[in-house]
């Protein structure tokens, strides 16, 4: 469904734009209708641009992001509308997703106002309720309040909520639960379950490899822009091939293992070469699992 | 005992009255110990962290004592603590990576801060370089300005300052929530490396992420609404808590080989209650499962076991 082919994004970054920094490499994913596809990595890794990408908010440089086999980025602003009829985002502050001036139900209103003028305030006011409910809100306990009243995991959920009423195929869903409790973080974690049974595509950004082993069928794990492994979330996690992968699965903090009982010592990563040359290619160590090859 | 609380009760003043944020907090601290606070936003563990060093100007002292080293910390008196500030009392605050001052250097900064206490830069300095090599940054950091240090660097820059006088008791607030897997884990560590080769002899680590204080802490502290609900080793508090709110968090925790559809995680219904008004008897009632009629009144403490000790009637049989 929605489709990245060969993806690279370079930034200007310095002084009057001097330098560039190359943050995406030659990123190639596919998400199907249905699916939750966790993209991790450490920061600087890429895996937001990659998000910001699909969402239109900053252009690609190079390769293209497809929607149903169509080029997504948009010419001009009804093709950009249209556009997010289809793909949503919600992301990691919701805090500052919101205006704390007015109240958090504002956004609900404004999907009205710039997608469906034409529905009756009453007719509205049910479909807000019934996606409320979609999403596991009483909306007698959110409607009217300002976001200051509200909890991070009931903002977030109603994130989720604005998007759903625009029927949407895809959602992107950029480290929407790091900011939450323990307690509320597990509710938008199974919501996003629920989404994925319906039908939607999720893109999921993480850099917990936990949530990510949780929630999605396949994962891509990313270092330096690019692809190092990506496959079947049960394979990858379980058969790490890459240095990283394993480094980083090791470095995970749980209940049944302490770091201390483990006698590895981290491995030996390449260092951040040269972003310009194209990555090590993907080749397929089994069926549906693709490791990033090592000089 | 390195640190010695007794029923501290912080409350916040505001417009409609205090918030109770701590109320009634007690527990030590053994020397050489790591202990980890954990809980929910709101919970007060920031609040008891930062009442050991300096309450801000919202936060009112209504009662309790810290007693660190034997000698009774000033802990209502903004001045007076001054003299126990970062040589006997230090912290790493929540949002380190912005503690430094962007307009100096990381070593000119040094030299002022150790100035205003009336310490010799040119004396430390040795010292200083030392424990940056230990936290593997090299002494060119010092002729850097912040916005030059990744994210992880400044955090362990933050580190070895908080901990360059030796204090006898360090906070550890929330260190590793803004850094990935890689970066915590290093972190983390070093903590524990700095216990161990005697920086600092105790330590409080304030956290929400329980998988992670349990792969460093002694022992752990779990609070709520306020109050601590149940204190025991790390190995006990997750292997066979007692408090069902305990429970509940850990329930609630994604583990690397869980997965959506075979075994669903349960979050905690409900939400804490406010502390403006703190209900009467168990503050957790109202989310609690095993929840009756006796859990109105105050719940006893009950010490299940030696060092394991549980605020809530159920666990007094």
């Amino acid at each position: 469904m929605l489709e990245l082919r060969n993806v690279w994004k370079s930034y200007r970054v310095g002084a009057l734009g001097s330098k560039r920094l190359t943050a995406v490499r030659d990123v190639s994913i596919d998400i199907a209708p249905g699916e939750v596809l966790s993209v991790v990595g450490e920061s600087g890794s890429g895996k937001t641009t990659i998000g910001k990408m699909v969402l239109q908010l900053t252009s690609v440089t190079r390769g293209s992001i497809l929607l149903d086999g169509a080029d997504v980025t948009a010419r001009g602003h009804a093709q950009r509308k249209a556009y997010y009829r289809k793909v949503q985002g919600v992301f990691q502050d919701p805090f500052s997703s919101y205006n704390p001036i007015f109240k958090a139900d504002r956004i609900f209103e404004t999907v009205r106002e710039s997608y469906f003028p034409e529905v009756k305030r009453a007719a509205w006011n049910a479909r807000v309720e019934e996606v409320l409910q979609g999403v596991r809100l009483d909306p007698g306990s959110v409607l009217n309040k300002y976001p200051h009243q509200l909890s991070g995991g009931q903002l977030q959920r109603m994130l989720i909520a604005r998007a759903l009423l625009l029927d949407i195929q895809v959602l992107v869903a950029d480290e929407i639960i790091s900011m939450l409790d323990a307690s509320t973080r597990i509710d938008v974690l199974n919501l996003l379950g629920e989404l994925k049974e319906r039908g939607l595509g999720v893109l999921f950004i993480t850099h917990d490899l936990s949530l990510a082993n949780y929630i999605s069928e396949r994962v891509v794990i990313m270092r330096h822009g690019a692809v190092v492994e990506t496959g079947l979330t049960g394979k990858v996690f379980t058969d790490p091939q890459h240095p990283y992968s394993r480094n980083l699965l090791a470095s995970v903090p749980q209940l049944h293992r302490k770091w201390s009982d483990s006698e590895t010592e981290p491995e030996e990563l390449e260092p951040d070469g040269d972003r310009e040359v194209p990555p090590p290619p993907l080749t397929e160590v089994t069926e549906h699992h693709w490791v990033a090859a090592r000089s | 005992m390195a640190l010695e609380v007794e029923g501290l009760k912080v409350h916040y003043r505001t417009v409609k009255g205090d918030v109770r944020a701590l109320d009634g907090v007690s527990f030590s601290l053994e020397d050489g110990e790591i202990v980890g606070l954990a809980g929910e936003s709101g919970c007060g563990k920031t609040t008891l962290g930062k009442s050991l060093i300096r309450l801000d100007g919202r936060m009112r002292h209504m009662g309790g004592t810290a007693v660190l080293d034997g000698t009774e910390l000033p802990i209502g008196d903004d001045r007076a603590m001054n003299a126990h500030r970062w040589k006997e009392v230090s912290i790493i605050p929540q949002y380190s990576m912005s503690a430094l001052n962007p307009t100096r250097k990381i070593g000119k900064m040094t030299a002022e801060l150790l100035r205003s206490r009336g310490k010799s830069y040119r004396e430390l300095k040795d010292e200083l370089v030392r424990r940056l090599e230990l936290v593997g940054l090299s002494e060119k950091v010092l002729d850097n300005y912040p916005i030059e240090l990744s994210g992880g660097m400044k955090q362990r820059v933050v580190m070895v300052l908080s901990t360059l006088l030796d204090p006898s008791l360090l906070i550890a607030d929330e260190v590793t929530s803004a850094l990935d897997v890689t970066n915590q884990k290093a972190v983390a560590e070093t903590l524990v490396r700095f216990r161990d080769m005697g920086f600092v002899k105790s330590m409080i680590v304030v956290t929400h992420d329980l998988s992670l204080v349990y792969q460093i802490a002694d022992t752990i502290m779990v609070m709520y609404a306020g109050q601590i609900v149940e204190k025991a080793s790390a190995e006990t508090i997750i292997k066979s808590p007692k408090h069902p709110y305990t429970k509940a968090l850990i329930g609630a925790l994604p583990e690397v080989g869980l997965e959506y559809g075979d075994e669903r995680l349960k979050s905690i219904p409900g939400k804490p209650p406010h502390l403006l008004n703190p209900p009467t008897g168990c503050r957790f009632r109202d989310r609690c499962p095993l929840a009756s009629e006796e859990c109105e009144t105050e719940p006893p403490k009950v010490a299940v076991e030696a060092g394991h000790e549980v605020s809530c009637w159920k666990a007094v049989d």
